[in-house]
C-alpha cells in the first residue's frame, strides 16, 4: 500500500510537471502573432497607466523609449494572481467563491513546498531541522494545510452550488465543469478528513514525506488519508490536461496578447521573425486570396485580387 | 444551432429590449422592427436571428450543403495550422483552450444586456460552439472530450447559423478585458470570420465587393478614383474657403512633407467639413503635410482589419507605399477609429524596412497644435453641450484616451463625459462593419440592439438639456462612429426632436478659431 501511495505520488507529480511543460512549450512556440493588445496596459508610464493610455499618447512616440513600469507590471500582476481583481472587479459573486478556491490551493501548493524542504532538511541538516527553523517551518506548513484544506473544498463547493443554482452558469455549465469541481471538493474532503481523523500514532506530513523521500515503506498511512492522498495526486495529475491549466494560459494571455505592445522596429527581431513567417505558403481556399499551398505569403499579400474573385 | 427545421433559432421582442432613458422611454417614440421580406426568408440563409446580415444564397442542393460544410470544416483545420494563420494562432489557442464559463464577459457586452439578454448574443455563445469544433474536429476530440467540452453536431444549418452569428459581434473587446483568464471573444468571431471569407468566399458583401476589394481595385471603397478625389477636396478647399473666409488648399503629393494625412475617403462625401476643418488647421499651423492621390493612399479604410487577413495586408501595405513614395516623415491618421487600429497596431508587424514608416493618432497631432497656442481659439465659441465619444479601435485597443479629451477639455466648456468612458467605453453599435451594412433589416438590428446601448449613453450625457432649443454635439472622431451616430439618431428623431447633432472633433477647433468667421458648426441635419 504505501508503495502504492509512493508510485501514485511521484508519478502524479511527474505528469503534472511534464505536462504543464508542454503546454508551456506548446504556446510559447506559437508564432509570434500581430499586435492585439488591450488596454489598459500596466507597464506604461504611471501617468497614462492610471487612464489606461499608451505611448500613441506622446507626440513622435517613435522617438521614445519604450514604456518600462516595471512596478505596473507587478502590481498587476500581484492583484490579479493573489485576488483575482478582474473577478472580484466585474463578477463578485463568483469572486466570493472562487477566491477561497484559489488561496486554498495557493496554501496547498506552499503546504507541498514547505513539507519537501522540511523533510529534506530533516534528512540532510538534522540539527537545524530539530531546532527552531525546522519548528517554524513545521508550524508553517500544519497553519497553511489545514487552511488550504478548508478553503479550496469550501471555495469549489460554493462554485458548484452556483453552477447548478445560478441560470447564467447553468446554461454554460458542461458535465466536465461539474465533474471537475466535485473532483476537486471530494478529493480535498478526503485528505482533510483523513489528516483530521488519523490516529495519533500515524505518521504527519513531514514523517511521510521524509518516507516518500528516503523510500522507508515501513510508513503506514492509515486508509482515509491514503484515499484523500491517491485522490489528490491524480486531479494534479490531471489538471493540465484542461482548462484549469489557465495559471499557464494566463501567462500567455496577459504577457504575449493583451499586454504585448512591442513596437516591430526597422532591421530588429520582430521584422526578421515576421520576413520568416512571409516564406509561409498558405493554402486558403478562397479565389480572391490567391493562395496555392505554393506561392508564400509574401507572393499574396503583394499580388491584388483577380476581379470578381469572390463566391 | 444544428435545427434543421430552416426557422430562426432566436427572436429578439420590443418587450425584451433594454429600456432607454428619456426622452426614448416614450413609447410613442418606440420604433416598430421591419420583419425580413419573405424574398430574404426564401432566397437567404436567414435562420438565425430577426436580421440578416451576410445574405448567403440558399444551396440549391444537398450535395451544395454537404460541399459548404466540408470547405468550413477544412477552412477550420486551416485556422489551427501556423503557415495559414500565423497571424493569430496564438491567442487563437488561449481562447480556444482556457475558458472557465465563468460568464463574467456576459455582463460587459452591449449586445448580449441590450438585446435583454438574449442567449444567441451571449458573448460566450458563439465562442463555445466555435470550442466544441476545435475540441471535436481540429483536435478529433471522441466522446470523453464530447462529454468534457460539449458535443455539437455539424451540418449545414449550423454552418449557415454561424456566419450569421459571426457578424452579431462588434468586435469591441469589451468582454475580453473583464474575462479573469484572458479569453477573447471579440477575437474568436474575428477568426471566424476569417474562416467564412480565407476558405469559402463568404463575406458580406458591403465589407469585401464593396469595401476591400473596390478600394484595392478602384483607390477607395467609395469608388472615388484619384482624380475625382482630388476634385472634390478641390470643392471642399473652395467650399470651406468661402465659409471661413480663409484660404483653404489642400496640397497634393508633397515629395518630403513631414505629414501624409490619410482620411478614411468617407468623409470627402459624408463630412467635408470635416476635411475641410483639417486642411484648415494644418496650414493654419504651419505643418508640412500633403495628401497622396496613389491608389489607395488617399483611403485610410481597411476593412480586411475585421474579416481577411490577406485583404487587409493588402490595403497596409498600399497605405505603407504611398508614404514610402513621397518620402513622408510620418502617417497621421484621420478620424477613422479602425483605421488607427489597422495601420498603427495590427500592421505594425508586417511592415518591414522603407515601408515601416512611423504613424500617428490625428488625435495627437491635433491635440499638439491646439496645446501649441499656434491657433488663437476662443472656447465661447463652443458653448453648447458636448459629450465624446471614445472609438474602440483608437481608445480600448490602441489607448489613445486623453489627447482628443486635452481638447475637448480647453475648447468645450459645457463639456461633459458619458458613463462609463475611456478604456471602458460602449462601442456605438457600429463597430467592425455594422455601421456600413443596412441590408434587408440589418439597420433595425444595428440601431435597437447594437447601438442601443451607447445610444442610453448619450442620453445620460445629455439628460439635462434635452429640450431642443438647447442644441447638442455628440463628438464621435471616427467614421465609422458618425455613420452609425447619423443614422441612429435620425431613427429616433433626436435631431428633430431633440437637437442632438454629431460630428467630429476638428470640427469644434475651428468653430472656436477667432480667425474663422464665426458658426463653423452650422447646426444643419447632415
Ligand atoms: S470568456 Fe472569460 S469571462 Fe467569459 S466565460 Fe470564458 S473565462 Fe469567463
Ligand atoms: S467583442 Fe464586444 S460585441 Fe463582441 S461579444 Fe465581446 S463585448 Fe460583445
Amino acid at each position: 500500500m504505501t508503495i502504492a501511495i509512493y508510485v501514485v505520488l511521484c508519478l502524479s507529480a511527474a505528469v503534472f510537471i511534464l505536462a504543464t511543460a508542454v503546454r508551456a512549450v506548446w504556446y510559447a512556440r506559437a508564432p509570434l502573432h500581430l499586435r492585439w493588445e488591450l488596454y489598459p496596459v500596466p507597464h506604461e508610464a504611471a501617468e497614462r497607466a492610471a487612464h489606461g493610455g499608451s505611448y500613441f499618447e506622446q507626440s513622435a512616440w517613435w522617438t521614445r523609449p519604450a514604456p518600462a513600469n516595471h512596478w505596473g507590471t507587478v502590481k498587476a500582476l500581484a492583484t490579479e494572481v493573489l485576488f483575482l481583481r478582474a473577478l472580484r472587479e466585474f463578477n463578485r459573486p463568483l469572486w466570493w467563491r472562487s477566491f477561497p478556491f484559489h488561496a486554498g490551493l495557493y496554501l496547498l501548493a506552499a503546504t507541498v513546498a514547505l513539507v519537501l524542504v522540511s523533510a529534506v532538511a530533516a534528512l540532510s541538516l538534522p540539527s537545524l531541522a530539530a531546532a527552531w527553523p525546522g519548528a517554524v517551518l513545521r508550524q508553517l506548513f500544519r497553519v497553511t494545510g489545514v487552511a488550504g484544506l478548508i478553503l479550496t473544498p469550501v471555495g469549489a463547493a460554493g462554485l458548484l452550488h452556483r453552477r447548478l443554482t445560478d441560470p447564467d452558469l447553468r446554461h454554460a455549465t458542461t458535465p466536465g465543469d461539474l465533474f471537475n469541481l466535485a473532483a476537486f471538493m471530494i478529493a480535498l474532503t478526503v485528505l482533510g478528513a483523513g489528516y483530521a481523523l488519523r490516529p495519533s500514532d500515524a505518521p504527519g506530513l513531514l514523517a511521510m514525506a521524509v518516507g516518500l523521500l528516503t523510500w522507508d515503506t515501513g510508513v503506514r498511512v492509515p486508509g482515509l488519508l491514503a484515499a484523500g492522498l491517491l485522490l489528490s495526486a491524480l486531479l494534479a495529475a490531471y489538471i493540465p490536461f484542461t482548462h484549469m491549466s489557465h495559471f499557464v494560459g494566463k501567462y500567455f494571455t496577459y504577457h504575449a496578447v493583451r499586454w504585448d505592445d512591442a513596437v516591430n522596429r526597422r532591421g530588429g527581431a520582430i521584422e526578421k521573425t515576421m520576413a520568416a513567417y512571409l516564406t509561409y505558403r498558405p493554402t486558403w481556399s478562397a479565389p480572391h486570396v490567391t493562395a496555392d499551398g505554393v506561392r508564400t505569403w509574401a507572393d499574396v499579400v503583394t499580388t491584388m485580387p483577380p476581379d470578381k474573385a469572390k463566391r | 444551432m444544428s435545427r434543421t427545421d430552416g426557422a430562426p433559432i432566436a427572436h429578439v421582442d420590443s418587450a425584451d429590449l433594454m429600456p432607454l432613458q428619456a426622452p426614448l422611454d416614450n413609447p410613442a417614440r418606440e420604433r416598430p422592427w421591419s420583419p425580413l421580406s419573405d424574398r430574404a426568408k426564401t432566397q437567404y440563409e436567414c435562420i438565425l436571428d430577426d436580421t440578416c446580415a451576410v445574405s448567403v444564397p440558399k444551396p440549391a442542393t444537398k450535395d451544395e450543403e454537404a460541399a459548404l460544410v466540408t470547405a468550413f470544416l477544412s477552412g477550420l483545420d486551416k485556422l489551427f495550422t501556423r503557415e495559414n494563420n500565423w497571424t493569430f494562432l496564438q491567442p487563437l489557442l488561449l481562447s480556444m483552450e482556457h475558458c472557465a464559463r465563468c460568464q463574467t464577459c456576459a455582463a460587459a457586452c452591449h449586445i448580449f444586456e441590450a438585446s435583454g439578454r438574449n442567449e444567441i448574443y451571449r458573448p460566450t455563445y458563439r465562442s463555445d460552439i466555435m470550442r466544441r469544433l476545435y475540441f471535436k474536429c481540429v483536435r478529433r476530440g471522441g466522446m470523453l472530450s464530447a462529454w468534457r467540452h460539449g458535443d455539437i453536431e455539424v451540418n449545414w444549418p449550423l454552418v449557415a447559423r454561424l456566419i450569421e452569428l459571426a457578424y452579431r459581434c462588434n468586435l469591441c473587446r469589451r468582454c475580453a478585458q473583464t474575462c479573469p483568464i484572458g479569453v477573447d471573444n471579440g477575437l474568436i468571431a474575428h477568426e471566424l470570420r476569417k474562416v467564412f471569407s480565407q476558405e469559402m468566399g463568404i463575406a458580406p458583401r458591403e465589407i469585401h465587393d464593396n469595401g476591400s476589394m473596390l478600394q484595392l481595385k478602384a483607390g477607395s471603397s467609395t469608388g472615388m478614383s484619384p482624380a475625382v478625389v482630388r476634385d472634390n477636396l478641390q470643392f471642399i478647399d473652395e467650399e470651406i474657403s468661402e465659409r471661413t473666409g480663409i484660404t483653404v488648399e489642400t496640397p497634393w503629393d508633397v515629395e518630403g512633407a513631414d505629414v501624409l494625412l490619410i482620411h478614411n475617403a468617407g468623409e470627402i462625401l459624408a463630412w467635408p467639413e470635416s476635411v475641410g476643418a483639417f486642411s484648415l488647421i494644418l496650414n493654419a499651423a504651419g505643418i508640412s503635410w500633403t495628401m497622396s492621390s496613389e491608389l489607395v493612399g488617399y483611403d485610410s479604410i481597411n476593412y480586411g482589419l475585421w474579416y481577411d487577413d490577406a485583404q487587409f495586408a493588402r490595403v497596409a501595405l498600399k497605405h505603407a507605399d504611398a508614404a514610402t513614395k513621397l518620402r513622408a516623415g510620418r502617417i497621421v491618421l484621420g478620424e477613422c477609429g479602425h483605421a488607427h487600429k489597422a495601420l498603427s497596431v495590427v500592421a505594425d508587424r508586417i511592415l518591414a524596412g522603407e515601408r515601416n514608416i512611423p504613424r500617428e493618432s490625428a488625435m495627437t497631432l491635433l491635440r499638439d497644435i491646439v496645446m501649441s497656442g499656434r491657433l488663437t481659439l476662443d472656447p465661447a465659441r463652443n458653448s453648447f453641450p458636448v459629450t465624446l465619444h471614445d472609438p474602440c479601435n483608437m481608445v480600448r485597443l490602441m489607448g489613445i484616451v486623453e489627447p482628443q479629451r486635452e481638447i475637448v477639455r480647453a475648447l468645450c466648456p459645457q463639456f461633459r463625459e458619458m458613463t462609463p468612458h475611456g478604456v471602458d467605453n460602449y462601442c456605438c453599435g457600429g463597430g467592425s462593419g455594422f455601421a456600413i451594412m443596412s441590408g434587408h433589416n440589418f439597420a433595425d438590428w444595428r440601431f435597437q440592439v447594437a447601438g442601443r446601448k451607447k445610444l442610453d449613453q448619450v442620453l445620460g450625457a445629455f439628460a439635462d438639456c434635452l429640450d431642443p432649443s438647447t442644441p447638442k454635439y455628440l463628438c464621435a472622431p471616427c467614421s465609422n462612429c458618425k455613420g452609425q451616430f447619423r443614422d441612429m439618431l435620425a431613427y429616433y428623431g433626436l435631431w428633430e426632436q431633440n437637437r442632438i447633432l454629431y460630428g467630429g472633433l476638428a470640427e469644434l477647433i475651428v468653430n472656436a478659431m477667432t480667425d474663422v468667421r464665426p458658426g463653423y458648426i452650422e447646426w444643419e441635419w447632415h
